[in-house]
């Protein structure tokens, strides 16, 4: 039998070879993200702990009932208290702080980038490949290059998650903004506006619910990867998952599973309040401070002559 | 006469590469030879123009004459392909960015067809905008606003968002905006093209009145001949890209420059410039049969007038009060003016001319217009009649029509 070798194309050599070299030239660079990132981390998951877990659960509470409802408030501390009740409350805490951290970052890089698209078309076209390829390569692989660049632990549990993260933010800010009528740009340009001014007062303002949404997946996407990311020794809940398995402990594994899900479902309702920012209690809270400022300030300029009563309107 | 704006050969082609469709254009190819040769649209096509300070300016002509786009190039929204645009003595194309800044936040504002308000913003910043953007201190462009929106007749309405505005009171928002920033010019792209029949009239009264006393420079744009004869100081007929003819309503009437003027005269809407609706005017003061004998009073004392019109809330002509029945109810301390209301005479709105003057004689007084669901559109009075007729004897003898 005569069969023909083709010579295989070296793609992931040519990749592995590309972190090599990153490695070897930039490695100061990674060590100083890496330990800025693991100053942050660190800061933000002592603080937490500081606090006694119940008043931290508390506070929770209070914050997820100013921007969500009473309902989701209650159901959610009761939710955090059972974790802290099996035990593992600080695991909890830690991977929180991987979501939060990840996600601002994610954040930070992912609306800009977002933003640029919507300015170069060529930029546009060459982001696109490069979101799939993010959005649909398994996540597990993006363990690999972050443990070599950034070694084991939390930095490279965080790299993977950013990269994990971030196309739904630079997706949904590029569609968010796209869909910004002409009329409006236009208006705005003809008054005076800037490119920032545009930008500032129109795009984004009106891009809001779309570039909420994409933060909510963001969170989403986040805390699927900080579970995973525990491989690489991020620690939290993840590690938990990862030691019943290899302990077959099913109680432990059921418990931390369950304790994933309630900070996933957390998470969620928190992150589905701000797509859409309605009728929360922060926004009633806000009404009822502006509401009275405005009461004064009315009281200053009827002074002023200026009345403001509200009648039928000009209708004729 | 102090020229504000002043268009020399003024030629738009959209496009990047403009420079071969310009050769072509001034080689005298058509614009659908343009079209055809480079894939551009040439959209306005050497054109002349100077508006006169404080007058209203109207571009009239069919959709896509380049309307718009010469528009757009008075506050350099649109860059011009050759020829000049000069503002005040400055050429708009040669321009900086922060001095086309500076002229579109001061000196220019512009009124947009569908109103292009802000939904996530009060009426009050959507008013305030332009003056956010030159920084101006909240506390006195809120003041400004309020002054706008009171001119506009919206006071009251500055904490409501433009969904909660009817279609009418939002492009009152849209004036306001415009007014606030003290521009002396205002660009009008079709404002009133969105809004339905009778809120256009409205609307066309209402920027009258208020022209009177801001005397600004206005560019409108329309399509509707009617609303053009009615506000145009001055119109501008578009063709293509070319204007066909310039002048005041009278002059164009009576003189159309070229056979494609007096066919678009007649053409579009012969009716319109001969019926009843054309000469009607708004009356200064009309009644809502729910008010009182007093209101009705003082409304005749502003009016200088000894009837009224009385509507019903939707605007239909349900009748009229005289001055004499009304005082006696005022003697008698009634309320109510219900019992007084007469049948008013009344004529559709696309009679013809020949029609209206037999109708006019034998009203009592002044005869309403409506339109076909009995909308009150306006007032014929002996005196606008005459002055029409007058008026148009020039041309063509429309009244033998
Ligand atoms: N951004 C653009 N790019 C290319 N061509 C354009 C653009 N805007 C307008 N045109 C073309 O230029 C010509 C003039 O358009 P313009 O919008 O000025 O017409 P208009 O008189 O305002 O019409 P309408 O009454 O429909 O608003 C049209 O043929 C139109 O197709
Ligand atoms: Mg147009």
């Amino acid at each position: 039998m005569l069969s023909i070798e083709l010579p295989k194309f070296a793609i992931g050599e040519t990749i592995e070879w590309l972190i090599r070299w990153l490695i070897y030239h930039l490695a100061a660079v990674f060590d100083l993200v890496s330990n800025a990132l693991n100053y942050v981390t660190g800061l933000l998951s002592s603080g937490l702990t500081a606090v006694p877990s119940l008043l931290l659960i508390i506070i929770f509470g209070f914050l997820i009932w100013l921007i969500t409802s009473k309902t989701t408030a209650i159901l959610s501390a009761v939710g955090l208290g059972l974790v802290w009740n099996i035990g593992l409350w600080l695991q909890l805490i830690s991977t929180l702080t991987l979501v939060v951290v990840a996600v601002i970052i994610a954040l930070l890089i992912g609306i800009p980038l977002g933003i640029l698209m919507t300015r170069s078309s060529k930029f546009e076209t060459i982001m696109r490949p490069v979101l799939d390829f993010m959005q649909t390569m398994p996540p597990f692989v993006y363990l690999i290059p972050a443990v070599m660049l950034f070694g084991i632990g939390v930095v490279p549990g965080l790299f993977a998650t950013i990269i994990f993260s971030v196309p739904p933010p630079v997706r949904l800010t590029y569609l968010g903004i796209t869909q910004v009528s002409e009329e409006m740009k236009e208006m705005a340009i003809a008054f005076g506006a800037s490119d920032w001014q545009v930008l500032s007062k129109i795009e984004l303002p009106l891009a809001l619910p779309s570039i909420m949404a994409g933060v909510n997946q963001c969170i989403m996407l986040g805390i699927s990867m900080v579970v995973i990311a525990s491989m690489i020794g991020a620690g939290g809940l993840g590690a938990e998952v990862m030691r019943s398995v290899s302990r077959l402990d099913l109680a432990l594994g059921f418990e931390s599973g369950l304790a994933i899900v309630i900070l996933a479902m957390v998470l969620d309702r928190v992150g589905r309040s701000f797509a859409s920012i309605k009728e929360t209690p922060a926004r009633k809270v806000i009404c009822f401070f502006r509401a009275r400022y405005n009461r004064a300030k009315n009281s200053k300029s009827q002074v002023l002559g200026i009345t403001t009563a509200n009648n039928e309107g000009g209708d004729t | 006469m102090n020229v504000k704006i002043k268009a020399e050969n003024l030629v738009k082609i959209y496009g990047n590469k403009t420079g071969k469709a310009l050769d072509l254009f001034r080689q005298g190819l058509s614009r659908n030879d343009i079209l055809k040769e480079t894939g551009l649209t040439l959209g306005v096509a050497g054109v002349n123009f100077e508006i006169i300070e404080g007058e209203i300016f109207v571009i009239i002509g069919l959709s896509g004459s380049g309307k718009s786009t010469l528009l757009r190039c008075i506050n350099g929204l649109l860059m011009p392909t050759a020829g000049s645009l000069v503002v005040d003595g400055k050429a708009v194309e040669k321009l900086d960015g922060r001095e086309l800044r500076k002229l579109r936040g001061e000196k220019i504002s512009m009124v947009f067809q569908h109103f292009a308000l802000l939904p996530n913003r009060s009426i009050m910043d959507n008013v305030a905008f332009g003056l956010e953007l030159r920084g101006i201190p909240t506390d006195e462009r809120r003041k400004r606003a309020q002054k706008a929106l009171v001119s506009v007749g919206l006071e009251g309405w500055q904490n409501s968002f433009p969904s909660e505005l009817s279609g009418g009171m939002q492009q009152r928002v849209g004036l306001a905006r415009a007014l606030v920033t003290d521009s002396d010019i205002m660009l009008m792209d079709e404002p009133f093209g969105a809004l339905d029949a009778i809120i256009r009239m409205d609307m066309q009264e209402e920027l009258i009145n208020l022209q009177a006393r801001i005397k600004k420079t206005i560019v409108f744009v329309t399509h509707d001949l009617d609303e053009a004869l009615r506000l145009g100081d001055r119109i501008a007929i578009m063709r293509d890209g070319v204007i066909e003819q310039i002048g005041t309503a009278d002059e164009i009437l009576s003189n159309p420059a070229n056979e494609y003027v007096e066919k678009f005269l007649q053409g579009i809407d012969v009716s319109k410039i001969l019926d009843a609706s054309s000469i009607s005017k708004w009356p200064r003061e009309v009644m809502r049969e729910t008010e009182s004998v007093s209101v009705a009073l003082h409304k005749m004392k502003v009016a200088d007038t000894d009837y009224l019109f009385v509507l019903d809330p939707m605007k239909h002509l349900v009748g009229m009060i005289l001055e004499e029945d009304l005082l006696l109810l005022a003697n008698k301390k009634e309320k109510s003016i219900r019992s007084i209301i007469k049948e008013a005479r009344a004529i559709k709105s696309d009679t013809v001319m020949r029609d209206v003057y037999p109708e006019l004689r034998q009203a009592e007084k002044d005869l309403a217009v409506i339109d076909d669901e009995g909308h009150f559109l306006g007032v014929i009075t002996q005196y606008t009649l005459l002055v029409t007729l007058e008026e148009r004897k020039g041309g063509d003898g429309i009244a033998e029509h």
